[in-house]
């Protein structure tokens, strides 16, 4: 069968009523909490995978999908509203979309932000679905030497590539690997680092690990700099609709936003903060009116953020195909498939055609729901934008701690928690990155275990993972993401070392 | 540790005790891994080989951070506030000690009164039963409607029954 026979008969399971009414509360979900100052797309995936947990695995999925989808668009409008974007992915909007707002253009600003996200979200989605099936059949020649290449970039990319510091970021990286060992050893049976304690066995769940890190690390931040509540949500006042003129900017914008977005998500480069900034750096370029950057332009709006949706449709390719995750949120959406005993990769799409397919034609329905949703609804949303702090983030915790105790309600999974939660507060207070543990967390297992049997096929010899071409290229350019940024910032640091008193490293 | 604001490159405090705790981490992984027997089979590393490079990679960071401690300061960490920190800790450690004795809406409405009295709401009289009825509702949604077994306490089993 060909991908377009694929795709209808997806849309035949997906356009099912209970389907589509799963997709619906997730979207509707994702949105409401996504909305949530400071709650960006992984942590909104992180909340809600409870309540997913009592479906079948499709309609799961399905709302799944719908939830970071919805996320997505939710973090938008945060960042537009309020100058405290809740994404990292959005803080380019919140550049352009809050000048916007303050300027009474908060209107167009959102619709461009969502008609942007529906278009790249379609186009990046479309993308998705004709390119999984090529990745598919590269990837049944893919042995463990090459899984563990391609591993290998991403924790390059998520840890040592961009950020600000190299050395934080690989500490980030190798916490995440140190409590990855935690639990029995997937090939041996062999428990490592539990101390007699039988919880410890099971390791540490991903879902407690990331809840923790982004939910309660980020409510302890938020408390103990004393509220600090002077961000103000700007009114929307006027219409919501834009003009021919913001028609004429935005078109190419989403566009080019859409191109450079989904590349960056679907290679193991990244996520979609970096496509956002580097769209936003090709509008700048680009546009007719530079002067107006930095005061509103509706193209800095436009772009990034079509590219941070082509960029988390872009995640998907690697996470179906793979079974690769690349970002923090892909991550919490691998452990989502995991609940179900479902492993992502080249022997799902042959396994379960019918999930599979119908989860990529889910997202196409979504992304058409997340308009209507988005457009007239939006007055509906930024109401969720004024609850008091404290009657929020009290919330939030308790949704936080509700995840964990419905899995597993015993005092050492919730102590963990707890533990974690300050652990993700240092971290944030000292300016460690948090994605790189739940993504080092997830995939350290799985690179060990790829590893581990790349060896064991060579007997023991260490040059079989450089001996296809294809797995020498992907290491070669793994070391190449670690050295040039390192080189990048000591070159940098040479020129402004004046400044680097007051600055950090 | 924090609200210090140093200024220059002096010797920083946290980026030592940062340094200290992945160097216990690292120490605890080698330690464990001594345990393991090494059984390297056809691959030549077993389930030891892991903990082992985690470890030593660890400590070999927690000495360039140390390191990096000497240079000037890690990270301009702003004056936090312990009171509200003390408050969701406390909050957690409530939850944890009470939720199999009162159940799970009494246990996550201390949490949520906690915290709320962390974000400067300590009016505990309205935010405690707000709390507890919020939780009870999601009880009442999570564990009657999704199937998500949450332990209940008097509260629940008289209300929703057995």
């Amino acid at each position: 069968m060909s991908t377009f026979e694929f795709l209808l008969q997806g849309l035949g399971t997906a356009m099912q009523p209970m389907i589509l009414m799963y997709a619906l509360i997730g979207v509707t979900l994702g949105t409401a909490v996504g909305v949530l100052p400071g709650i960006g797309p992984a942590l909104t995936v992180a909340l809600l995978l409870p309540a997913t947990y009592g479906l079948d695995p499709a309609g799961s999925l399905i709302m799944f999908a719908g939830i970071y989808y919805g996320g997505m668009y939710g973090g938008s409008t945060t960042s537009i509203l309020l100058n405290t974007p809740g994404e990292s992915a959005s803080i380019v909007t919140a550049l352009e979309g809050n000048r916007m707002a303050r300027a009474g253009r908060g209107g167009p600003a959102l619709a461009t932000a969502a008609i942007g996200s529906f278009v790249a979200g379609l186009l990046a989605t479309l993308a998705l679905a004709f390119l999984a099936p090529q990745i598919v059949k590269l990837a049944l020649v893919f042995g463990p030497r090459e899984y563990f290449a391609l591993m290998l970039l991403a924790f390059v990319t998520v840890s040592a590539a961009f950020g600000e510091s190299t050395l934080k970021g690989i500490t980030s990286l190798f916490i995440g690997l140190g409590l990855a060992v935690v639990g029995i050893d997937g090939l041996t049976g062999q428990a490592r680092m539990s101390f007699g304690v039988p919880q410890l066995l099971d390791g540490v769940e991903v879902t407690t690990l990331a809840v923790a890190m982004f939910a309660l690390g980020e409510a302890l931040f938020v408390s103990a700099q004393g509220g600090g509540g002077d961000d103000r949500v700007q009114d929307i006042r006027g219409s919501v609709r834009m003009t021919k003129a913001d028609w004429k900017r935005s078109w190419p914008a989403w566009l080019r936003g859409s191109a450079i977005g989904f590349p960056i998500g679907a290679m193991p480069a990244g996520g979609a903060d970096i496509a956002s900034f580097l769209s936003y750096g090709t509008e700048k370029r680009m546009s007719k009116y530079p002067e107006e950057f930095g005061h509103g332009a509706i193209e800095g709006v436009a772009g990034p953020e079509a590219a941070n949706n082509a960029a988390a449709a872009g995640t998907l390719v690697p996470l179906l195909t793979l079974g690769l995750p690349t970002t923090a949120t892909a991550a919490i959406m691998l452990a989502g498939f995991q609940q179900f005993g479902l492993q992502p990769g080249p022997l799902l799409f042959a396994t379960a055609p019918e999930l599979v397919w119908g989860l990529i034609a889910s997202l196409l329905i979504a992304n058409v729901m997340l308009l209507v949703l988005n457009l007239p609804l939006i007055r509906f949303w930024v109401l969720l934008l004024r609850i008091p702090r404290p009657w929020l983030y009290a919330g939030i915790l308790m949704f936080a701690t509700l995840g964990t105790i419905g899995v597993n309600p015993s005092s050492v999974e919730l102590t963990m928690l707890a533990l974690f939660g300050f652990l993700g507060y240092g971290m944030r207070l000292f300016g460690y990155p948090i994605a790189p543990v739940v993504v080092g967390m997830i995939l350290g297992p799985m690179a060990e275990a790829q590893l581990r049997r790349a060896l064991a096929i060579a007997q023991g010899d260490w040059t079989t993972l450089v001996s296809t071409p294809l797995s020498a290229i992907l290491i070669g350019i793994a070391a190449l993401a670690l050295i040039v940024p390192m080189i990048l910032r000591l070159r940098g640091r040479g020129a402004v070392l004046a400044q680097i008193a007051g600055d950090e490293d | 540790m924090t609200g210090k604001t140093g200024t220059g490159r002096r010797p920083d405090g946290a980026a030592f005790i940062i340094a200290g705790l992945l160097a216990v981490f690292g120490a605890i992984l080698l330690w464990d891994a001594a345990r393991i027997p090494e059984t390297g089979g056809y691959a030549g590393i077993g389930p030891a080989a892991m903990p082992r490079l985690v470890g030593l990679v660890l400590i070999v960071l927690a000495g360039l951070t140390a390191l990096g401690g000497f240079r000037g300061r890690l990270a301009d960490v702003p004056r936090q506030n312990p009171v509200a920190l003390l408050w969701i800790g406390g909050g957690l450690a409530a939850q944890i000690a009470l939720l199999h004795v009162v159940g799970f809406s009494v246990a996550t409405g201390l949490l949520f009164a906690a915290t709320a009295a962390a974000f400067g709401k300590r009016n505990l009289a309205l935010t405690l039963p707000v709390g507890i009825v919020l939780a009870f509702f999601i009880y009442g949604i999570f564990d009657r409607l999704l199937q998500l077994n949450l332990p209940g306490g008097v509260l629940e089993t008289l209300i929703w029954g057995g």
